[in-house]
């Protein structure tokens, strides 16, 4: 290029190295989507994958009789389970994203932040191993011991969220509650956490979307369940769905592929419907309080 | 609020007035008392729970520990039913199906982070985002259930014959096996895991990077992947090998879908196709069916290693992320 003397009339293009640095910058930005897509292509494949083979399964008995016809016990014992860790996980939750907003100073703060990470952080099995040392061990398996290793899960992804609205609730308004001589608690019950309610049912439902398809704790708390019956007593081992899959992949019988297809797909289903809702709603309370 | 017009405003409280405001002022400070308290015991609810949690795995994994001592870390051998213990072959199967699918996902995970901040048109982005955190919340063991079903047999009878064929004189890639079932498969089971983790937290970092520097670097000339060189990733990096380490830790710990799809091997095999088994998969596996107690003192002890590598991986990701200066590594 040096060479030639330079032409003032050429047109503008890219020449040589220009053209060669373009090239592989569009390059790059092609490898870049090229990645998008497959994390795409992906989960499509694998939600088609399962409602392809699950939807077919589902009719009312399969819904509602018990093995081997169908999977009501399973439904109904995750619903238990579940139900129960919600209510254990969601006070502790809110409860401890209260403390770091409105009491904690900063030692503190990181004390617990990192205590929350850590417990996010865990292997869902390690949280197995805990719960049967601590309540299946020397007694039986039961549903209560389930809903403890998933509220254990719940927790700090409760509290993350709630905290997270927390701290968009405008000062203005804690500001406003101390000039009025409104008390602590009576701002923070009367004020904050209404403020912040959206944020809490929405981080509260992406938890049990979590919980939900937790399987591992289970196998330790509530794996040893009779499917052909309903059981209601959180106290005994309850059928539950995530585990049924588990047990159904195990063994080589083409029948227990198609019923574990059948509780994929509903599980797949309630999951992505509910972080998809609970997505949905976050984005507008969040818009909501910092318009 | 009817109060303020009332004719106390003017001549001062009344004595049943003062004292129901004194009432009212010892409620309100038991209240604010009772609130802190309630708090501060969910708080430390959380800090007990954790060092519960490793009491209890060290407690349960103590036969083992007093039996084997540290040579249980080295001894491959794993025969129940001769009573004989060791975390050997799981310690490496571990390590590499989840470095495996670290040298495959991350850079999967960042060009993914890329595209969605810098490249992607904005209608786009939020189609494309959620639909990648998606993929976080399928659960594990359908994941691991598609893997046995779909995954398996395709790259049984596809992925690892090509493999084989054209990088074979790597002794990784050796000949594959019947089922499918294998390192290599559980590796890109915990791939598929590892992505939107690691896509989404280092998306955040990259929409972090102030535009005024993206855009002198563009006056001055770069081309779009030279801003990235030069100004997105160097400013980034430490988060980037931090939200890495969050995603090893996932990868460390997953236990179900590896049970389901990693066969269940016990030998220490250089190539990726041969079964293989890691150390929350053999807990997994071996647990509910574990008869005698040093069988379940040893699960107990690859619960203790586990948690040991997954708590250390998991400081060390804050700890970058707190000291090179991003405010907390965000949850999941």
């Amino acid at each position: 290029m040096s060479g030639e003397a330079f032409d003032p009339t050429a047109p503008l293009v890219p020449s040589g190295n220009l053209r060669r640095r373009q090239l592989f910058s569009r390059l790059a930005e092609l490898g870049a989507t090229a990645a998008a897509v497959l994390a795409v292509a992906v989960l499509a494949i694998v939600v088609f994958t399962v409602i392809a083979r699950g939807a077919s399964a589902l009719d009312l008995d399969f819904l509602v009789k018990s093995a081997p016809e169908g999977i009501g016990p399973e439904l109904v014992g995750t619903a238990i389970i579940v139900a129960i860790a919600t209510m254990i996980a969601m006070p502790v939750g809110v409860l401890v994203a209260l403390f770091l907003t409105e009491f904690a100073g900063r030692r503190t703060t990181h004390l617990i932040r990192l205590t929350l990470d850590l417990m996010n952080g865990l292997p869902s099995i390690i949280i197995g191993l805990f719960v049967f040392g601590l309540l299946v061990n020397h007694r039986q398996q039961s549903g209560i011991a389930a809903s403890v290793a998933l509220a254990i899960i719940m927790v700090p992804l409760i509290a993350r969220g709630t905290q997270e609205v927390l701290l968009l609730v405008p000062s203005s308004l804690r500001e406003a509650a101390d000039a009025l001589g409104v008390s602590r608690s009576r701002a923070v019950l009367g004020i904050v956490l209404p403020s912040a309610l959206g944020g809490i049912v929405t981080s509260t439902v992406l938890s049990v979307a979590r919980a939900a398809g937790e399987t591992a704790p289970l196998i330790f708390a509530t794996s040893v369940f009779d499917p052909s019956r309903y059981s209601l007593n959180p106290f005994e081992a309850l059928p539950n769905v995530p585990v049924r899959v588990f047990q159904l992949s195990e063994e080589a019988n083409p029948e227990g592929f198609a019923e574990a297809w059948g509780l994929s797909f509903l599980l797949v289903s309630f999951i992505l419907f509910a972080s998809l809702c609970a997505r949905g709603l976050l984005a507008r309370s969040k818009r909501r309080m910092s318009s | 609020m009817s109060s303020i017009a009332s004719p106390t405003f003017r001549d001062g409280p009344s004595p049943a007035r003062a004292r129901s405001a004194q009432r009212r002022k010892r409620a309100d400070r038991i209240g604010d008392r009772v609130l802190y308290g309630v708090c501060l015991l969910a708080a430390l609810f959380c800090v007990v729970t954790i060092v519960l949690i490793g009491y209890q795995v060290v407690d349960g994994a103590r036969p083992a520990i007093s039996r084997y001592g540290l040579g249980f870390l080295t001894d491959t051998a794993w025969q129940p039913n001769f009573g004989e213990f060791g975390a050997g072959s799981l310690i490496f199967g571990t390590a590499v199906s989840s470095f495996a699918a670290l040298l495959l996902g991350a850079p999967i995970a960042i060009s993914i982070g890329l595209y969605l901040s810098l490249l992607a048109p904005s209608g786009i982005r939020g189609i494309v985002a959620p639909l990648v955190e998606m993929l976080a919340a399928i659960p594990s063991v359908i994941l691991g259930f598609w893997g046995i079903l779909v995954l398996a047999p395709f790259v049984q009878a596809n992925l690892e014959p090509w493999l084989h064929d054209n990088l074979g004189f790597i002794p990784i890639f050796g000949t594959p096996e019947t089922t499918g079932s294998s390192i290599f498969t559980a590796s890109l089971i915990l791939t598929i895991m590892v992505v939107p983790i690691i896509a989404s937290i280092s998306r955040d970092l990259f929409l972090t990077v102030p535009a005024d520097l993206q855009d002198g670097a563009s006056a001055l000339g770069a081309t779009r992947w030279e801003v990235v060189r030069g100004v997105v990733l160097p400013s980034t990096a430490s988060g980037v090998v931090a939200a890495s380490l969050l995603g090893l830790g996932r990868a460390l710990g997953e236990a179900i879908a590896v049970a389901q799809v990693v066969g269940a091997g016990s030998e220490i095999q250089a190539s990726l196709f041969k079964t293989g088994d890691t150390l929350a998969a053999r807990i997994a596996n071996q647990f509910p069916g574990a008869l005698t107690e040093m069988h379940k003192a040893s699960l107990f002890y690859l619960g203790a290693i586990l948690l040991v590598i997954g708590l250390a991986s998991n400081l060390v990701a804050q700890w970058i992320g707190r000291r090179f200066g991003y405010p907390g590594t965000p949850a999941r």
